[in-house]
């Protein structure tokens, strides 16, 4: 919790993390559409995922995982990659990983504070990798319409913070209930 | 359903005899080369480059239509978007107005237009090919040793390796997870409410997330205790040695990319061509 911002260490773990997240990433990608009224328009966990593990392991795990979950769901889905977004995606990765340690999960509560901490910090990296670097990337780099790379970059801002916001809370705080808590027992009889 | 991530189809072409990171190089360079420039004229030598590959690599329709399909839809939308929101975008960039057809005051087609969001399409439709023999010609298992050759840190090339290995597990139990849910009447489709999609749904991720979190553990301690990590460098097992063909191919892609760079920064138009003047 008092904890300075870190990057994490680059451990075997780490690696790991990033790997199996990665996979995760790619199977929630392709499988978990949440359909809403609005035509074409359906709700992902993926971003979850990659705040989830951000929390868990850190930015360095969250912006690979963002990053290289992008590059790989883009590359075999089409043969090709949309670079510009990849990066956001990896970016908001790495904001998201600004929550590493700074909540209390591992020691199994997540509940008020902690919440909001998560909360604040999804909306924060959302809003600037979709709505503000993915687009600006677009227009600079190719040229696209400022007008429709900013509107989808918003629409899939307010998509991403909802779903982050849904998921990544429920899951993180299902999570913490499975860590056994401090001071969690107590002797009988002082 | 897909259980593996590398539609690898065995061969044995030049292509398919190149080292993984040659082909990652290539792709990589050839990608931005066509991402920079807008010149029609060096677009449309990629696209007839990397095209005139696929049947070199043996790569046969039928197994890039899936992709190619997908790609189109895509492409479709941003297609449309962009002339509905921006029809004289493209008179914009290359400063020269040249009236074709007049539909409304606003929706107007100009010869600029048509060149701005046609280069724009090829910019991807010409790189798809150098994916997609990437795709189909590099083994998953030398895809990670190529990254690492690529010059990227061995850490994040394993990383990619464990990805790939442990796609169709993680995949796997996603399926069963998923089958044992629906099995006590979870409903994920339209008929649920729209809050409850997302109760069903986080009841398949969470379980899937904490086996995974489990299996980080295991694979962990099996890399630690076999001494990951430990020096600066590691070796491949499944790493191919770098042979002529390799180093034609860097050339010549290189080139295309230096040239296309060049072409932007030295020539009076800049990224924008304009043929019409």
């Amino acid at each position: 919790m008092k904890s300075k911002f870190s990057l994490g260490q680059f451990n075997t773990r780490t690696t790991v993390a990033i790997g199996i997240g990665t996979a995760i990433f790619i199977v929630l990608f392709w499988f978990i559409k949440i359909p809403t009224p609005i035509p074409g328009v359906t709700f992902q966990a993926a971003s979850a995922l990659c705040a989830i593990f951000a929390c868990l392991f850190g930015p360095v795990a969250g912006f690979l995982i963002g990053f290289i979950g992008h590059v790989l769901t883009d590359a075999l889905s089409w043969g090709g990659v949309w670079w510009s977004w990849a990066l956001a995606n990896g970016l908001a990765g790495f904001i998201f990983g600004f929550t590493y340690k700074k909540t209390r999960v591992e020691e199994g509560i997540f509940k008020g504070k902690d919440i909001l901490i998560f909360n604040v910090v999804q909306v924060i990296a959302n809003i600037l990798a979709w709505a503000l670097i993915a687009p600006a990337g677009d227009v600079v780099i190719f040229k696209e319409v400022a007008s429709v790379v900013f509107l989808q970059g918003i629409s899939s801002a307010i998509n991403n913070c909802i779903s982050t916001g849904i998921f990544g809370t429920l899951l993180l705080v299902a999570y913490a209930a499975t860590k056994t808590k401090k001071g969690s027992l107590s002797r009988k009889n002082g | 359903m897909k259980t593996k991530l590398f539609s690898y189809s065995v061969g044995n072409t030049v292509i398919h005899k190149m080292s993984g990171g040659t082909k990652f190089l290539c792709f990589v360079m050839t990608s931005l080369a066509a991402m920079l420039t807008y010149d029609i004229r060096v677009l449309l030598f990629i696209a007839v480059f990397s095209y005139s590959l696929l049947p070199v690599a043996k790569i046969t329709w039928k197994q890039i239509r899936g992709l190619m399909y997908y790609f189109f839809a895509f492409l479709w939308l941003n297609v449309v978007l962009t002339y509905l929101f921006s029809p004289e975008a493209g008179v914009e960039m290359f400063g020269t107005r040249t009236l074709l057809l007049t539909i409304t005051s606003r929706y107007t087609i100009t010869a600029e237009q048509l060149l701005y969001q046609f280069a724009k399409a090829m910019k991807y439709i010409a790189v798809i090919p150098m994916g997609m023999i990437f795709i189909f010609t590099t083994e998953s298992s030398e895809f990670a040793a190529s990254l690492s050759t690529a010059g990227i840190s061995y850490k994040i090339s394993y990383a990619v390796s464990l990805t790939l290995r442990y796609f169709p597990d993680v995949q796997r139990d996603y399926q069963t997870i998923s089958f044992a849910q629906q099995a006590r009447g979870l409903e994920m489709s339209k008929k649920a409410k729209l809050i409850d999609r997302f109760k069903y749904a986080a009841q398949i991720i969470f379980p899937l997330i904490i086996s995974s979190l489990t299996m980080i553990e295991k694979i962990t301690n099996a890399m630690d205790l076999r001494g990951f990590g430990k020096k600066k460098k590691r070796t491949w097992y499944s790493r191919r040695p770098m042979n002529a063909a390799d180093y034609g191919a860097i050339a010549v892609t290189g080139t295309i990319a230096a040239v296309t760079i060049l072409m932007m920064i030295f020539a009076p138009y800049g990224r924008f061509w304009n043929p019409m003047i």
